[in-house]
């Protein structure tokens, strides 16, 4: 008989729950979607605005069980195929993060499987694994309504946040001003949209703050838009709602691009790779590729239902957390605001 | 029929396994910490004590509210997950009706209730009758002062049954006077062992389909359900 070893491949469950999305995956190898089930919420709190973290936490305990099966029925596994179960520990609405970690750890404890914690945006970066492997050293933008970060890594499972938003989130400010044009819920997307049918004509400011700061502010913008809305009003002006989110996105885009950009080229990375839910915007996408084209350095985004809320992309960060010896206990918890590096 | 109970829905922390009608091992905390944290690691350790794989289980009960919307989440998602797996039934029981179980041999009627802030409560009506527990009031989501009020119209002896007892202790004794009846401390603290033995003879649950028992709507639905009412008045 010759020796042969068989790698047997590693199928990982993953669970998120960390804001208005009940999802479940199974990845194979960290890179090939299995099953990838998504349940929105996003009709239940178009009515409120914005999300409603009560609602969000109701929604996910009545989905999580049917969301599970739908993913295994996708998968034609079973249990025994699972070799560990990986969630979202943080960071997150803190409600709705206890559902999922809940879940996984009854779900490890009848199965007997190990478990893995994941952190929130250690998944998205992840999500461009599930399309081509990772090059180190990377640099990672993560946009999203809850994170605007720049991040280095140098290594799988190595984590270097180099800049952050001082207020608020791309996202948040997508989302403000969106409602300030009573455009409906979700706001970041119709802004898009609208800014496509606009010319940027009004010249909202830029905030660079210090000029070798990697870190991001969006909330003096967002007053501008307030005030210029405000005084046009004053004034008995009307102004395109279209010019007004073709302005704004392109202040917004231009910072996020140059920064990414300045980043990319002081630490000499390998590839950049941009995740969350605003690397669905069309305007970034345009902006950083247009960028990046002139350069040698690849540029990754992935697939919009893969820059959403996925746990597709924290079952594939789980893979690696899982390769390298991370257990979590029955004892872990939902941490709202998780640090990245750690 | 080994049945696993386990209750996070108020300040205390309690899990069981009975088998066959018969208490194998429980283990209640009451100190409103953590119940996240401490659940399975609580679970994992009777399991241990009492040797058994979790797949040798056969039933789980679990307590459903109302209380601490976060803390019925945590029970609810681990009991409908953990049943989900073993592929095994899971049945929601009334937090007050576990309650009641610590009034068992009172004769007369029994209001179990839990703080819900801003002077409501949680509670319900429930009677003891021929060894068989009769509710006599629905549960609901009420002033409390407007429910002891409504139990002093009537003449009969209440047993009062809450972990936030001591609360409301003087004011249910204002209330009602002699009428009220107030065991000591170990009275008050819903036992998951009475979850399971209230769980074994209840038909279970669709694991899909069971839900917490809030009581009440969340705050945003609420406010928005009363906004859509004006403006329906108005219009
Ligand atoms: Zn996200």
């Amino acid at each position: 008989m010759g020796e042969f070893i068989m790698t047997k491949d590693i199928y990982i469950l993953g669970i998120e729950t960390s804001c208005d999305e009940t999802a479940v995956a199974i990845i194979k190898n960290g890179q090939d979607i299995v099953a990838n089930v998504v349940a929105s919420q996003i009709e239940s709190h178009k009515r409120f605005g914005g999300v409603v973290p009560e609602i969000a936490s109701r929604h996910h305990v009545e989905q999580i069980t049917l969301v599970l099966e739908e993913a295994f029925a996708k998968s034609e596994l079973s249990w025994d195929d699972i070799t560990a179960i990986a969630v979202t520990e943080g960071p997150g609405l803190v409600g709705a993060l206890l559902v999922g970690v809940n879940t996984a750890k009854a779900l490890a404890f009848a199965k007997q499987k190990p478990l893995v914690g994941v952190h929130h945006i250690a998944g998205h970066i992840y999500a461009n694994q599930l399309q081509q492997p990772l090059m180190f050293p990377l640099l990672a933008l993560i946009v999203s309504g809850g994170h605007t970060e720049l991040v280095i890594m140098k290594a799988h499972g190595q984590f270097e946040v180099i800049g952050e938003t001082r207020d608020d989130a791309a996202g948040e400010a997508y989302d403000k001003v969106a409602r300030m044009l009573n455009l409906p819920y979700p706001g970041g997307p119709m802004i898009d949209k609208l800014a496509h049918e606009g010319q940027a004509t009004i010249d909202f400011p830029r905030a660079w703050l210090d000029p070798d700061s990697f870190d991001f502010s969006f909330s003096g913008l967002k007053s501008s838009v307030i005030n210029t809305i405000h005084n046009a009003k004053q004034r008995g002006e009307q102004l395109e709602n279209a010019d007004i989110a073709a302005s704004f996105q392109e202040s917004v885009v231009e910072v996020l691009t140059k920064k990414t950009y300045d980043a990319a080229i002081q630490y000499d990375v390998s590839q950049v790779i941009v995740a969350g839910g605003v690397a669905a915007n069309k305007g970034l996408r345009t902006s950083l590729t247009k960028a990046f084209e002139h350069t040698n350095i690849p540029l990754a985004i992935p697939p919009i239902h893969l820059c959403t809320d996925n746990a597709a992309m924290i079952a594939a960060a789980g893979t690696i957390a899982y390769e390298q010896g991370k257990r979590a206990g029955m004892d872990l918890n939902a941490n709202p605001s998780l640090p990245l590096e750690q | 029929m080994k049945i696993l109970a386990m209750d996070t829905s108020n300040k205390a922390l309690s899990v069981a396994i009975v088998d066959e009608g018969e208490i194998i091992a429980e283990l209640t905390t009451n100190i409103a910490k953590n119940h996240s944290v401490r659940l399975m690691p609580a679970v994992e350790q009777i399991m241990k004590e009492a040797n058994l794989q979790p797949s040798e289980l056969d039933k789980i009960a679990v307590a459903k509210g109302p209380g601490s919307y976060t803390g019925v989440r945590i029970g609810l998602a681990t009991a409908k997950s953990m049943a989900w797996a073993l592929n095994i039934p899971v049945v929601g029981i009334s937090s007050l009706q576990a309650t009641v179980y610590q009034g068992r041999f009172f004769d007369g009627v029994v209001s179990p209730f839990f703080d819900a802030r801003r002077g409501l409560v949680f509670t319900g009506l429930y009677r003891w009758t021929n060894g068989k527990l009769v509710l006599q009031r629905e549960e609901m989501n009420v002033s409390m002062e407007a429910w002891l009020s409504e139990l002093k119209a009537s003449d009969q002896r209440v047993l009062f049954l809450s972990p936030e007892i001591e609360s409301f202790r003087s004011m249910i004794k204002d209330a009602l006077g002699e009428k009220a009846v107030i065991p000591e401390a170990p009275f008050h603290i819903a036992r998951a062992s009475h979850l399971a033995m209230i769980g074994m003879g209840e038909t279970a649950d669709e694991t899909h389909i069971l839900t917490p028992n809030y009581l009440r709507l969340a705050e945003a639905e609420a406010k928005w359900l009363a906004a859509q009412e004006d403006s329906q008045n108005n219009g």
